[in-house]
């Protein structure tokens, strides 16, 4: 355990108290927050950018 | 009010079961089964016909019972199984009463309603149109109203899945973070989210077109919508089966993730990308761009292949160090040799896991390639890929998690223990024989979704190779074996629910026993030497088999006509 | 166990395993590989897809078949006209309930220009036994410039379900050295 450490990783750093929980945690802790990441991402990299492709389809002379 | 909830405390496990829960985790359960057989049937009908010799159908009845088929099995059975899972995952392992009952029975009756009319109107002949109804091919409205119905609904369950996340930790039910098993219903649950309300944004306007109120649908906008519900369906699947692939290590083996970050980590990479792999279905349509495509299809750069390998690895290396601790340690395998291989649930959870890697997660990665799909797009290969993870994976998967769960929620002990052995078997050799033989044909290049391989009507002949009929001979023979293992799960579970020997509140069930949490496991200080040979071995096989056939493809796609 | 919250109130500290760092990292390093692979075969292969493709009325899509119909018939089959268009030109089949329309006849290592579209529903076109697969869509043109390299007699099967006459949607292409 390195909890008595001085912390030595990125993710630590954010929590110079050993007792807070590191961000990445609190992170994967909210449920509502990955929600929204995981409604945001398929709309926006799948659906809008993919309806903006199909309406620049040329129309044929 | 919680003073207010009936709960009982389960026997088995010491978690306290809110009775409201409890109910509604059976009622959706029974639902599920009840369309899975109603749904196998049909896959039975369609695989009957599709074997060249027994021709079973006509045509037009071919079509029907496939329509019926995808939508009972793919969309009403997953479904209505996977809410049953929500409730399990919420309120039963957080130890809390279930937010909002009454509108997890709105959801229940909403999706049992709306699955109803659907069949209705499928059975009525009208709406033969695959259950992707594509535009501009036309159901009649029942068909559509039956969807939007039960995808409402599903979604009402999923928020009371979320409620119950909220209510459990705010009354402090449990300690700390969610359990794994809930982070990847969680993970579920935010997928459907996504998942039902693209269903809704295109099939609203579809049924509006279908009652005339609207014009005009363009095709291609509402094949990239609504594949954004139906690929993503299965990534719910997916996230819902690796949830339960832990659960059953948990429950067999007292099995504890490898890491709780690492697992997590791989279900956040579902949560973010598994969805766009909706791509896949529009690899081969006019006009979208290869950027798209490529980035789509690929997951951002394969990242949710990434969580998937890892949850490869997770899990049953999670089995190897907890059976390990037990003193199996004799050579790479001996954990893997004295596994239960006679507890269904053990049997089922592990051939899903191997099925779903080796048939269905390979092969999805090669045709989701996107100059890989100019060779399989719309042929058998297809339908076969997808038997291997919805059905191998998933389905089997939810089958034996089945086996845990009618002891424990339904309060019943399991029949016919001697059928419940073989089932898996029966079940998992047989579909693992349809998604083979039927990628076999497609690779021949076999049509799906087509009732006449010979071309009999045709007015310009053409004759498929030979070998293509031997496989779609195989094919039919590996899906009477698999209706066989589907009927045996359907007469043990119904059988065990309704007619099993009663458990009073705190009787403990014969099976399963839930083994004590494995010692050498609950430490990390100790997973720098942690030792999974096994495991590292049977993941470098899958790697292996894994580049060799993405390679062989290519090459198969380089003999083609040059096309640019 | 997984079934129960993690044991460590801060489990993100916890170190990973050798042998699953390992995996991670092989595993990311394949999944490079193989997205890198499609974005090298655009320059490096010879199969991809061009993703030309126009927004057209299907009447204004048959009107191209009819006068391509028209200059290069060479004979008829079935009922179905044969065209050998030049080289190098524009091709059009038509998709319709629930034949492809007209015949074709290439040349073997010549390219031309095929244009694909449908009248009505979806169809797919499934050239056989080559394999290659694409989807056709009404109101859309895709175009994918084809290089035969083998002569022969080639079925066009419809592979997306397009009604009752599906089964029955089978076109012809002829390649001719
Ligand atoms: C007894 C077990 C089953 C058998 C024998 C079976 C067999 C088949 C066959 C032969 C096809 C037709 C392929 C074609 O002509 O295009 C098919 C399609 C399909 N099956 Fe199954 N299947 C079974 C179970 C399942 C289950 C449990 C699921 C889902 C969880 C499933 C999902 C599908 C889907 C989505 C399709 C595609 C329908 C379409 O093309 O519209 N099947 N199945
Ligand atoms: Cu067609
Ligand atoms: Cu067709």
């Amino acid at each position: 355990m390195n909890e008595n450490n001085i912390p030595d990783d990125a993710a630590s750093s954010d929590s110079s108290d050993p007792e807070q929980i590191p961000l990445m945690q609190r992170i994967l802790d909210n449920p509502f927050l990955l929600l929204v990441l995981g409604i945001a991402v398929p709309a926006v990299f799948y659906i809008i950018w993919g309806i903006i492709e199909i309406t620049q389809i040329p129309i044929a002379d | 009010m919680s003073s207010l909830i009936d709960y009982r405390t389960c026997p088995t496990t010491g978690l306290k079961v809110d009775r409201a829960a409890e109910k509604l985790i059976k009622a959706n359960a029974v639902a599920a089964i009840v369309f899975l057989a109603i749904g196998g049937l049909f896959g039975l009908l369609v695989a009957l016909t599709r074997w060249p010799a027994v021709h079973f159908l006509p045509a037009d009845m071919f079509y029907l019972a496939l329509t019926a088929h995808g939508l009972d099995v793919l969309l009403v059975w997953i479904i209505f199984f996977e809410m049953a899972l929500l409730y399990f995952a919420s309120a039963i392992l957080l130890n809390s009463r279930l937010a909002g009952p009454k509108w997890a029975w709105t959801g229940f009756g909403l999706m049992l309603v709306g699955a109803l009319i659907t069949n209705v109107a499928v059975l009525q002949g009208k709406s033969s149109v695959m259950f992707t109804s594509y535009v501009p091919m036309m159901a009649e409205p029942p068909f559509y109203v039956g969807i939007i119905l039960f995808a409402v609904g599903a979604l009402i369950g999923c928020c009371v899945f979320f409620g119950t996340l909220v209510l459990a930790k705010r009354e402090k039910t449990y300690e700390g973070s969610i359990p794994l098993v809930t982070f990847g219903a969680l993970t579920a649950a935010i997928i459907a989210v996504f998942t039902l309300a693209s269903g809704a944004i295109i099939l609203i306007p579809t049924l509006l077109w279908s009652l005339g109120l609207v014009s005009h649908i363009d095709p291609l906008v509402y094949k990239t919508i609504w594949w954004a519900m139906g690929h993503s369906s299965q990534q719910i699947n997916v996230s819902a089966h690796v949830a339960v692939w832990y659960a059953i290590a948990a429950m067999v083996f007292g099995a504890k993730p490898l890491s709780e970050k690492i697992s997590r980590m791989a279900f956040l990479m579902y949560i973010l990308f598994l969805q766009l792999a909706s791509a896949h279905h529009l690899l081969v349509e006019p006009g979208m761009s290869s950027e798209w495509k490529i980035f789509n299809t690929s997951y951002a750069m394969y990242l949710a292949v990434l969580g998937s390998m890892i949850h490869g690895m997770s899990v049953p290396g999670a089995i190897e160090v907890a059976q390990r601790s037990r003193g199996l340690t004799k050579g790479m395998f001996e954990w893997l040799r004295k596994a239960p291989w006679g507890n269904p649930a053990f049997a089922g959870m592990f051939m899903s896991l191997v099925f779903f890697g080796f048939l269905g997660g390979i092969s999805g990665v090669v045709m989701g390639t996107e100059q890989i799909n100019l060779i399989m797009h719309n042929t058998l290969y297809v339908p076969g890929h997808f038997h291997a993870t919805v059905v191998a994976g998933t389905t089997l998967a939810f089958m034996a998690i089945t086996y845990i769960l009618v002891p424990l929620i339904f309060r019943r002990e399991l029949m016919m223990k001697k059928l419940a052995m073989w089932q898996p078997y029966v079940f998992g050799i047989g579909v693992a024989g349809i998604s083979v033989f039927m990628m076999g044909a497609g690779t021949l290049g076999v049509s799906r979704r087509h009732w006449d391989m010979t071309f009999a009507d045709a007015i310009l002949p053409f004759d498929y190779p030979s070998a293509a009929f031997l496989m779609m001979g195989l094919n039919g023979i590996f899906a009477v074996m698999a209706a066989v293992g589907g009927l045996m799960y359907v007469v043990i579970v119904v059988g065990s629910v309704f007619f099993g020997k009663k458990l009073t509140d705190d009787e403990k069930p014969s099976y399963p026993e839930v083994p004590p949490e494995s010692a050498a496991v609950s430490h990390y200080g100790s997973s720098e030497s942690l030792k999974i040979p096994g495991t590292a071995f049977l993941v470098g096989i899958f790697f292996t088999a894994f580049v060799l056939y993405y390679f062989v493809n290519w090459k198969y796609l380089s003999e083609i006509w040059p096309l640019s | 166990m997984a079934m129960t919250p993690p044991s460590e109130r801060i489990w993100w500290r916890q170190p990973i395993a050798r042998i699953e760092l390992i995996w991670i990292i092989i595993a990311f390093t394949w999944g490079l590989i193989m997205f890198f692979m499609m974005i090298y075969w655009h320059g490096a292969g010879a199969q991809n897809l061009s993703n030309e493709a126009y927004q057209i009325k299907p009447q204004v899509f048959a009107k191209h078949a009819q006068d391509m119909i028209d200059e290069y018939q060479v004979r008829e089959e079935s009922g179905f006209p044969v065209v050998h268009p030049p080289p190098g030109s524009d091709v059009y089949l038509i998709a319709r309930l629930w034949q492809w329309w007209p015949i074709l006849e290439f040349e073997k290592d010549q390219s031309y220009r095929l244009h694909l579209s449908s009248m009505d529903w979806q169809h797919g076109f499934s050239l056989q036994p080559v394999n290659i697969n694409v989807q056709v869509h009404p109101g859309y043109d895709m175009v994918v410039t084809v290089k035969p390299d083998r002569a022969g007699e080639f079925g066009v099967v419809c592979n997306e379900f397009c009604g009752i006459g599906h089964h029955m949607m089978v076109g012809k292409i002829y390649v001719v050295e």
